[in-house]
């Protein structure tokens, strides 16, 4: 069952016909295929080019649809032999962030990103995909030991933001954040980081300081929500959708100030509508990033990545 | 009678309606009237309560600087990337910024010595739009680190700032993996990297280089935070802590060094590079 968006409700509306004339047309000797295909094809018209022009507030809510592909999502479709490792040593684990060794279409590498969880209670075990202290010092364990091995680190980011929290402030949220953010910076090895969801703020940037960034083409990636952009800069949460237009949060305006590297497409209709499709999409370009990668020096790598945050603004 | 009262009560116009905007400041600790002249004299420190006030980029560095240094050239950057817009242009909001300062943006490096001790420092000014960090804070933060590279000499950081630079949306994002380049070359370098974390230092720049120095400093009753108290709230619906996100609990929680008095600040800084001696490095 697909949950449609606000903005999604013709499509709705066709898609619901169609199915009414098809569940009507079994058993029934009536041919009504023609009249189905005809309808079919003016939904997925629709849907294209519905999605060709989302605006920025639209992406956002397809960003955070609720059947959106997460990490559990990609690990499945396009990482083989997944060890997940927990734990940051001194704490807890969190699985906000979720981290092991992976192997993409046989290259092994560290994948680390967030999960948002896709029912109640995977949310609230993954906290809505919002990293605390302790995910953030696991990804710098994890990132510290592919460097040592020789690993590539592959990181898919998709969080709100870090958690905001009492607890969270007192172990140092800031200094955890600050941390990774160092730690992708330090690497001696590859680092691709794929926006796939929604990249929010410091608790995205984290995972995301690589010398390659890739971004779904309806994921979107800011410093602040819109809903939050918008309660301080016009007071209210309801100009969002101006907030959203005015960040410049979307794949393609991020390429343009050159924040992103790549585009990766989604299926017509969004990443939810074929997970697969997209799963397989992304891993395809991640692949061919890292192998891109893979024949630089650990000081090429660094330097490119140094050099691709100095040159922005 | 305190030595407030009487100054007070010495002047024609006691009334503060009747004195000069200037002439007398109000506490935001302790709401005492404060003779203008003698709080500046006392650092910007209420002499009542103790509450450090917020202060500018040009007293901050001439309270830790010795007389004769140097302010370094503000680089230029981009202006309104986005050509941002809200209730007001971006560029419009700059301009008024700029009316009421001396400064192009909110982060001013300068460098010179502390007490005989070479050391650039750099100042976040949270009186220029909150402090907050966009391409300017972000390229004057890496000016003050690269002039300290090139002098081999300790970096010295004081925050401020409500956080990120809305108006310049991601771009303001990217300047902490930005500054953070420059605060591994310092470490890389063996250099000491000293932040001073003044009142308030919050969001984005709390989440980069003001939680990477060697040591961190933190100014007494500073708020220093990654997420907003209101945000908190709206969150975990709880009460929130006594003290919450203040210096004396950020220390207590194992995130600051030391709380250091204004008044001792200057003296604290140069027994530390005394200590962290650039030529030591390896
Ligand atoms: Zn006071």
């Amino acid at each position: 069952m697909i949950s449609y968006l606000e903005f999604e409700k013709p499509v709705a509306a066709l898609e619901a016909r169609i199915a009414e004339l098809r569940a009507a047309s079994e058993g029934d000797d009536v041919d009504i295929s023609a009249e189905i295909k005809r309808l079919e094809a003016k939904s997925a018209e629709l849907l294209a080019s519905t999605y060709a022009s989302l605006t920025p507030w639209q992406k956002t809510q397809v960003a955070r649809h609720p059947m959106r592909p997460h990490f559990k999502d990609y690990v499945e479709e396009i990482f083989d032999d997944f060890v997940p490792l927990g734990g940051d040593r001194y704490f807890g684990e969190d699985e906000a962030i979720i981290g092991g060794l992976a192997t993409l279409d046989g290259r092994k590498v560290m994948l680390i990103g967030h999960e948002k969880g896709h029912d109640t209670q995977s949310r609230i075990r993954h906290n809505f995909g919002m990293g605390k202290p302790e995910g953030y010092r696991k990804a710098v364990r994890l990132m510290e030991m592919a460097g040592r091995f020789g690993l590539p680190v592959v990181t898919l980011v998709d969080t709100s933001g870090a958690f905001p929290g009492i607890e969270a402030e007192e172990r140092g949220q800031a200094e955890a954040i600050a941390r990774s953010t160092e730690a992708c910076l330090a690497l001696p090895t590859p680092m691709v980081a794929a926006i796939v969801g929604e990249g929010g703020s410091g608790g995205a940037v984290a995972l995301a300081s690589a010398e390659r960034v890739l971004m779904l083409e309806h994921a979107v990636y800011s410093v602040i929500s819109p809903e939050g952009c918008a309660s301080i800069l016009w007071r209210t949460g309801e100009k969002a959708p101006l907030a959203a237009e005015a960040m410049k949060m979307t794949a393609h305006d991020l390429l343009e100030l050159g924040v992103i590297d790549r585009i990766v497409e989604e299926p017509a209709g969004g990443a939810h509508r074929d997970r697969r499709e997209t799963a397989l999409a992304l891993g395809a370009a991640i692949a061919q990033e890292l192998d891109a990668l893979n024949k630089k020096s650990s000081a090429a790598l660094r330097k490119m990545r140094e050099d691709r945050f100095l040159k922005i603004g | 009678m305190s030595w407030l009262s009487r100054v007070r009560n010495a002047l024609p116009f006691g009334n503060k309606r009747e004195s000069p905007d200037n002439l007398w400041v109000k506490c935001p600790g302790c709401g005492e009237m404060l003779f203008t002249q003698e709080y500046e004299a006392n650092l910007s420190v209420c002499p009542r309560c103790g509450h450090h006030g917020r202060i500018g980029a040009d007293p901050r560095l001439a309270q830790i600087l010795d007389e004769g240094f140097k302010l370094l050239p503000a680089p230029k950057v981009k202006e309104d990337p986005l050509k941002f817009r809200d209730s007001k242009r971006y560029t419009d909001r700059l301009k008024a910024a700029r009316a009421n300062s001396a400064h192009p943006d909110a982060f001013t490096a300068a460098s010179g010595h502390i007490e005989g001790r070479k050391a650039v420092v750099g100042v976040q000014d949270f009186g220029f739009m909150g402090g907050s960090m966009g391409m300017a804070v972000g390229a004057a933060f890496c000016a003050g680190a690269e002039k300290a590279l090139a002098e081999k000499c300790a970096y010295i950081v004081v925050t401020a700032a409500g956080g990120a630079r809305m108006q310049e949306g991601i771009l303001s994002l990217m300047q902490m993996p930005k500054a953070t380049v420059m605060t591994r070359r310092l470490k890389e370098a063996g250099l000491p990297y000293i932040v001073v974390l003044a009142d308030p230092t919050t969001g984005g720049v709390t989440a980069s280089y003001a939680m990477l120095g060697d040591i961190h400093i933190a100014e007494p009753g500073a708020l220093i935070a990654f997420a907003g108290q209101r945000v908190i709230q709206e969150t975990i619906r709880e009460k929130l802590p006594e003290g919450f996100q203040r210096a004396e609990y950020l220390h207590q929680h194992g995130m600051v060094d030391m709380v250091v008095e204004r008044k001792d600040l200057r003296q604290t800084l140069a027994t530390l590079l005394d200590y962290l001696s650039p030529a030591k490095a390896a």
